[in-house]
């Protein structure tokens, strides 16, 4: 092989380089910063539509449902197991108990890098309060 | 027993007519048809407006009621014609019926803007060409409805509507809408909005934003398979003009001149 010595070279600079972000957490021995998340404290609805378990997982694929229904169907309405009524409502049912957007929903979308575009349209009230 | 044929074909004849008597019977007996026909349609309801073009013409300059729709819906003030995003409007009295072809208009329509909406056609043509059903024609009140989360910005309805009633979002409206409205989402850029009747004001029992709005009471609206509805009652006693019948869209938004 010609020039093996340089190749070799860069190959392991390479390796090195590329598995950097794996070797430099077991050496430094810190993990990146946990999603921080702030509950709601509402004292009148202290339960989700929801169990938190199926909420985390879910959520997204419930508020598909509730969208497609409300537009689609023209149904507004949502009772949950426990018999509560709720509006199907992003901003205004979902938003208005988690009403610190940036301090619930945009933790974990932003530790997972996800960008779910319900913001373009869609209006976070507290943002609004902040302008 | 002896059959001639022509005994057979009277016979055939006679039966085949009684096969399908009730069906002669209901276009025979005009009224029980139109009847028939109005309940299968209506078995719900069916929104209308009636615009009473004299009563709008009281304060001519008046903006009220785009004004009221415009905040209620986020519509955004793009400032120039090109980009404009319009729920309602005004033209011309000429414009807006272009075939009303007479070449002595009366005097107090002549020069004068009147109010102009999406129609919510009995039949749209924008649900027809709509490729992914973002526009859809909603059976139970006839509302045309529109789905932004599912319209891709194509822009066949625009060019389909004969009224010019929709708009498309050349570029993120947001920066443009003076006092968001956290209670009804913005548009984003690429997609085509209009007038949706305030499908939401309605599911809280409420009147649409520009009815509540006109302080000349010139907008009502209304369920037209309701007999005793307001808009029945002024169809039945005024003469109304619905906007370029002859395209068969069958317009639902009347105007009293």
């Amino acid at each position: 092989m010609y020039d093996s010595g340089k190749i070799i070279i860069g190959i392991i600079i390479f390796i090195a380089l590329f598995t950097f972000p794996t070797w430099y957490l077991f050496t430094s021995g810190e993990a990146a910063p946990m999603p921080d998340l702030v509950y709601p404290e509402n004292e009148d609805q202290k339960e989700c539509v929801y169990s938190a378990e199926y909420m985390r997982a879910s959520h997204m694929d419930l508020l598909n449902e509730w969208r497609d229904i409300v537009v689609r169907e023209g149904k507004r309405s949502f009772t949950t197991t426990a018999g509560k009524k709720f509006e199907m409502s992003m901003t205004n049912t979902c938003l208005g108990c988690h009403s610190n957007k940036a301090q619930f929903c945009d933790q974990c979308h932003n530790y997972l890098e996800v960008n779910p575009y319900c913001w373009d349209c869609h209006v976070d009230p507290s943002q609004l309060e902040s302008q | 027993m002896d059959v001639t044929r022509r005994k057979l074909l009277k016979l055939a004849g006679l039966g085949a007519l009684g096969l399908t008597a009730g069906k002669y019977a209901k276009v025979f007996a005009n009224n029980a048809f139109t009847e028939t026909i109005l309940t299968e349609i209506g078995t719900g309801k069916r929104w209308a407006m009636v615009v009473d073009v004299r009563k709008c013409l009281v304060k001519e300059d008046c903006r009220d009621c785009i004004n009221a729709c415009h905040t209620t819906h986020n519509v955004p003030d793009l400032g120039n014609p090109k980009d404009e995003i319009k729920w309602i409007w005004k033209e011309d009295f000429e414009n807006v019926f272009i075939d009303q072809e007479n070449h002595y208009l009366k005097e107090n329509l002549k020069d004068k803007r009147i109010p102009i909406f999406c129609n919510h056609c009995d039949n749209p043509p924008c649900v027809r060409v709509c490729p992914t059903q973002a526009t859809w024609k909603r059976e139970e009140d006839g509302i045309v409805m529109m789905d932004w989360h599912r319209c891709i910005g194509c822009r066949y309805c625009v060019v389909a509507c004969p009224y010019g009633s929709r708009s498309f979002n050349w570029q993120d409206p947001r920066p443009y809408i003076d006092n968001i409205k956290s209670e009804f989402p913005t548009r984003s850029k690429g997609v085509v909005e209009k007038c949706t009747f305030c499908e939401k004001r309605l599911a809280e029992g409420k009147q649409p934003a520009c009815v509540e709005a006109c302080k000349e009471k010139a907008l009502v609206f209304g369920n037209l398979n309701d007999q005793n509805s307001e808009v029945r009652k002024l169809l039945k006693e005024n003469f109304s003009l619905r906007r370029k019948p002859g395209l068969g869209t069958e317009p639902e938004i009347y105007y009293l001149v």
